[in-house]
């Protein structure tokens, strides 16, 4: 699987959809995903990609890591796995 | 209904190992905060908190004491000696039928279980020592204080997270005030800071890696403190019986149940929290002076805090002081409200309110008079002391200068 078919798994899993439903565009909040959810995702990402995601539920403007669309994340996930070899 | 006043005060907690040196802390606007230090402790993102320093419990305790005491019950049994010892009381007779001991507490003892389950599971040991259950279990401190103080009246240990203190001592006031016993011994403790206890705030991702900082719209999260406040609560008319000194009056409590979330706060529940205590103590919210906020330094708690007060207050809320204490001696957790209880007696008795330290910019969201990082001399009558609990459980208590 690809990075983002793995992470359009985690993310319609935790949403409780369908991957077809979970577009590259969408953000978690059209995807119902509530700040709970978030941290779960982000877990489940750091969990399956071993990696460390630098967010504070308290700033998530703030972080380095941008979670504003799928595809965002994505990317920041691709960053953080490049960084890491 | 009986009168019920507070006779006795005793804690540890990252400001200071007395009420005196804490009071002392609060005033001076010091920061208990600093860098943690235990086993592992490079494996965790978070590596601040509010620990006790140069407490050694060897020495104050017997090895075979050692051998059943947690660090929460240490710090239980520490700060229960100073204040059973301020009011002057000694239990025997009826009066130990009667008294009993009711505390709050979260985690239990997390020490214990962090270097068993470690013993266990990561050195591959098989045998551990015989007293792990009667050191770990959230009621060992309560049990300990009964024995100790001879204390043969309700005692029970109460388990509501953050409000977990606050819970705690409307129990007792409740005892107190119904007239089953004229004294009880009450507050909470806590002892989380351990590699486990940190490792499991961590993942909530709710927690600050420089400061705690309420109110204040840089706040970035929670840091966490560990310790204890004990406090003694008696019948007026027994209290004044005998002569004691009273440091101020118990008037009225309120819990709620925000039925909404397992972690994030509802403003609803805490308003009614509040707006409960101030009917239970019959009195007008114009008469209170100051409010020890929850004030835990996420963007959860803090808005929806202000939020609540702002509605039961209405413009009144622009006349009151809050403050959080938390940014000095950090989240106890279980144990909070009974060491931010202090500050509550500070302001009634000293007319010293404490600050909300390390505040750094206003919030529109948070926009009360929120003492920010000077303590202030003022003369309050009155006073809450706000507790929300994950879970969506709140108790708020309310005092009165005597």
């Amino acid at each position: 699987m690809s990075t983002q078919d793995k992470v359009i798994a985690i993310i319609a899993e935790q949403a409780v959809l369908e991957p077809s439903d979970v577009t590259l565009d969408s953000t978690l909040e059209d995807l119902g995903i509530d700040s709970l959810g978030l941290v779960e995702s982000i877990f489940a990402i750091e969990e399956e990609f071993d990696i460390s995601i630098p967010f504070n539920a308290n700033e998530p403007e703030q972080s380095d890591f941008d979670i504003s669309s799928v595809a965002a994340i994505i990317s920041g996930i691709d960053k953080l796995v490049s960084e890491k070899v | 209904m009986k009168r019920v006043v507070i006779t006795g005060a005793g804690t540890i907690n990252a400001l200071g190992h007395s009420v005196p040196a804490t009071l002392d802390a609060m005033r001076e606007g010091r920061c208990g905060i600093g860098e943690l230090k235990f086993r592992d402790v490079d494996r965790l993102a978070i590596r601040i908190g509010g620990q006790v320093r140069g407490f050694e419990a060897e020495g104050r305790f017997n090895r075979q004491q050692m051998s059943l005491y947690d660090r929460f019950t240490q710090f239980t049994l520490t700060a229960a000696k100073e204040a059973i010892e301020q009011s002057g009381l000694e239990f025997h007779g009826e009066l130990s039928a009667k008294a009993g001991v009711v505390l709050g507490n979260s985690g239990g003892g997390m020490q214990t279980l962090d270097e068993n389950y470690r013993s266990v599971y990561e050195d591959g040991k098989n045998r551990v020592h015989p007293f792990v259950v009667p050191k770990l279990m959230n009621n060992a401190a309560a049990g300990h204080v009964s024995m100790q103080f001879n204390l043969k009246g309700p005692s029970f240990t109460v388990s509501t997270a953050c409000a977990s203190s606050n819970h705690a001592m409307a129990q007792a006031f409740q005892i107190v005030r119904s007239g089953m016993s004229p004294v009880m011994i009450t507050g909470g403790s806590e002892s989380m800071l351990c590699f486990g206890g940190v490792k499991a705030w961590e993942g909530l991702r709710v927690m600050s890696k420089d400061a705690c900082r309420p109110f204040s719209a840089n706040r970035n999260g929670m840091v966490q403190g560990e310790g204890a406040g004990i406090f003694v609560f008696e019948e007026y008319e027994h209290a004044k019986a005998r002569g004691a000194e009273v440091l101020c009056e118990v008037i009225g409590f309120a819990m709620s149940s925000d039925a909404a979330d397992i972690v994030m706060p509802s403003k609803q529940g805490a308003a009614r929290a509040i707006a409960g205590a101030l009917q239970d103590a019959r009195i007008d919210a114009s008469e209170v002076g100051y409010i020890n906020a929850h004030g835990t330094g996420t963007a959860a708690n803090d808005k929806t805090e202000c939020a609540a007060v702002a509605d039961v207050f209405g413009p009144q809320a622009d006349k009151l002081m809050i403050s959080s204490t938390k940014s000095m001696h950090g989240h106890l957790i279980g144990g909070t409200g009974a060491v931010e209880l202090l500050a509550c007696i500070m302001a009634l008795r000293d007319g010293v309110i404490a600050p909300t330290i390390s505040y750094d910019e206003p919030d529109p969201e948070c926009a009360l008079d929120v003492v920010p990082n000077e303590a202030r001399e003022a003369r309050v009558d009155v006073v809450l002391s706000n507790a929300f609990a994950f879970g969506g459980l709140n108790a708020v208590l309310a005092l009165r200068k005597v």
